[in-house]
């Protein structure tokens, strides 16, 4: 196999902090294992990760989880993250963030909170977040938030069960004084797959959530920014997952485990390295799970042959892992993979309102 | 300064940078950067003299006339190209405008 390129300098890191988290969210994307607590890398090392992202060319740091506040050092690590000079955003359910923690977050120079939502009001948010008193501690904590000036994302989770909630979800965001809000169907890995036949919208519900959308767009112009990602089961061509595999982005996994995406571990035949054992730069570069699909030559055709290869770039591996049993296959969801036919069962097959499974909840 | 609502329509806005919306230079890259909420974008030279511009706040004219100056150009010309720019950067709360 001839050498690649060096690959161009990634953009965003996401740092998984812990998998711990009160809430337990049948579309959790966290490994259905879930390392233990005492796996968990350590401040000092989270800071030297943090510094070596930076000297790499990473400009966006993401503190996610599992829940990032059940980390005690939580402070410390944005500290140390503004100090590699990256800009740093707090991706949270919420709850664990007292009013003393916001404060010593905003002094150690957090750069922006993205706040997840489970539902828009609190009988529906606390049964999918599977923790009751969840959605009344989460609307404190927002309005705590939005009182200090932090410039606060709302992600809304959405599927089967709360899409009809659309355009309540969106002025609920507005209200709270969201400068964005991100209406993020469920995708479908780790727990989400597990609980699919729960979670999976019908096509009318997708349609009429695109209306919706497009209609608050016009409607909030100016004061709200609407990112919309749509169940991709439903359309022709699949997204273009992670800007191409190792192209723009990396994860770090609680226990310092280093993956392109934060679904790779789903597909045995990559190995992955760690920060506790290899310099980031080097992992980025040469890591044989980052190696193994960036640029065309692990393509199958008809994707190889395709004027879209280098939009959608075959789209997302995990995803053809998990419907199709072969990462290396064109992702199911692209209307001429030889595998379409098994995305058109499942939405030709979704359970009636009535007959809907009951969740398997993370824990 | 509460941000511009949707439907207000200023002729002479307030500009300003607003709070988690920052310049970075971008050292590996060798790029001046804008960082916001989940955005990265890298600046030319046009970009990066407007949002400089900016500090704490500063009216759509006062810019105008800084940049004709300093680039030696019809204001005119500037004025169109400024306010296209700086009106996608609103939309996404980039920037934000203000009447006062
Ligand atoms: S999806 Fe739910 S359970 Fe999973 S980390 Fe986020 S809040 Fe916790
Ligand atoms: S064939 Fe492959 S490259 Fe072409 S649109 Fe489908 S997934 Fe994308």
């Amino acid at each position: 196999m001839r050498d690649l390129p060096p690959p161009p300098a990634p953009i965003a890191l996401l740092a998984e902090l812990t998998y711990r988290c009160p809430l337990a969210c049948p579309y959790c994307s966290n490994p259905l294992e879930l390392s233990a607590r005492d796996a968990e890398l350590d401040t000092a090392t989270w800071a030297r990760v943090f510094g070596e992202a930076a000297e790499l060319g990473v400009l966006q740091l993401h503190l996610s989880g599992g829940e990032p506040a059940s980390r005690r050092d939580l402070v410390e690590l944005v500290a140390a993250a503004r100090q590699a000079d990256l800009y740093v955003n707090l991706i949270t359910s919420g709850i664990g963030l007292t009013e003393t923690r916001l404060d010593a977050l905003e002094a150690a120079g957090l750069d922006h909170v993205q706040l997840s939502l489970q539902g828009v009001r609190a009988g529906i948010a606390d049964r999918i977040g599977g923790y009751r008193g969840g959605f009344d501690r989460k609307l404190a904590v927002a309005r705590a938030i939005t009182d200090r000036g932090f410039p606060l994302t709302l992600n809304a989770v959405m599927h089967r069960q709360n899409l009809d909630d659309l355009a309540e979800t969106i002025s609920f965001a507005a209200d709270l004084g969201a400068r964005r809000i991100e209406v993020a169907c469920v995708q479908f890995y780790g727990w989400a797959q597990r609980n699919r036949a729960a979670l999976l919208p019908t096509r009318a519900q997708v349609e009429a959530a695109k209306r919706t959308v497009a209609e608050a767009v016009r409607t909030y112009r100016g004061r709200m920014a609407i990112d919309f990602v749509p169940p991709d089961y439903y359309a022709d061509y699949p997204k273009a997952c992670m800007g191409g595999w190792g192209s723009t982005g990396l994860n770090v996994a609680p226990e310092g485990t280093v993956l392109p995406c934060h679904a790779a571990a789903t597909i045995p035949e990559l190995s992955f390295q760690r920060v506790t054992e290899v310099p980031l730069a080097e992992i980025w570069a040469k890591g044989p799970a980052f190696q193994k699909f960036r640029g065309h030559d692990w393509m199958p055709d008809p994707c190889l042959s395709c004027a879209r290869r280098d939009i959608d770039h075959g789209g997302c591996r995990c995803q053809a892992m998990a419907l199709a049993g072969d990462p290396h296959a064109t992702d199911p969801v692209c209307r001429h993979a030889p595998h379409r036919a098994l995305v058109d069962s499942l939405l030709a097959n979704l359970p009636a309102d009535d007959v809907l499974p009951k969740f398997v909840y993370r824990r | 300064m509460t941000p511009a609502r949707a439907d207000a329509v200023f002729a002479d806005p307030l500009i300003r940078m607003p709070r988690g919306v920052r310049l970075h230079q971008d050292r590996v890259r060798g790029l001046p950067a804008l960082l916001g909420p989940e955005r990265a974008l890298m600046l030319d030279e046009i970009g990066l003299a407007i949002l400089s511009e900016l500090g704490e706040g500063v009216r759509l004219s006062v810019l105008i006339d800084r940049l004709a100056a300093r680039y030696d150009a019809p204001r005119d010309e500037i004025a169109g190209d400024v306010r296209a720019f700086l009106d996608v950067m609103q939309v996404q709360r980039l920037v934000d405008y203000a009447d006062a």
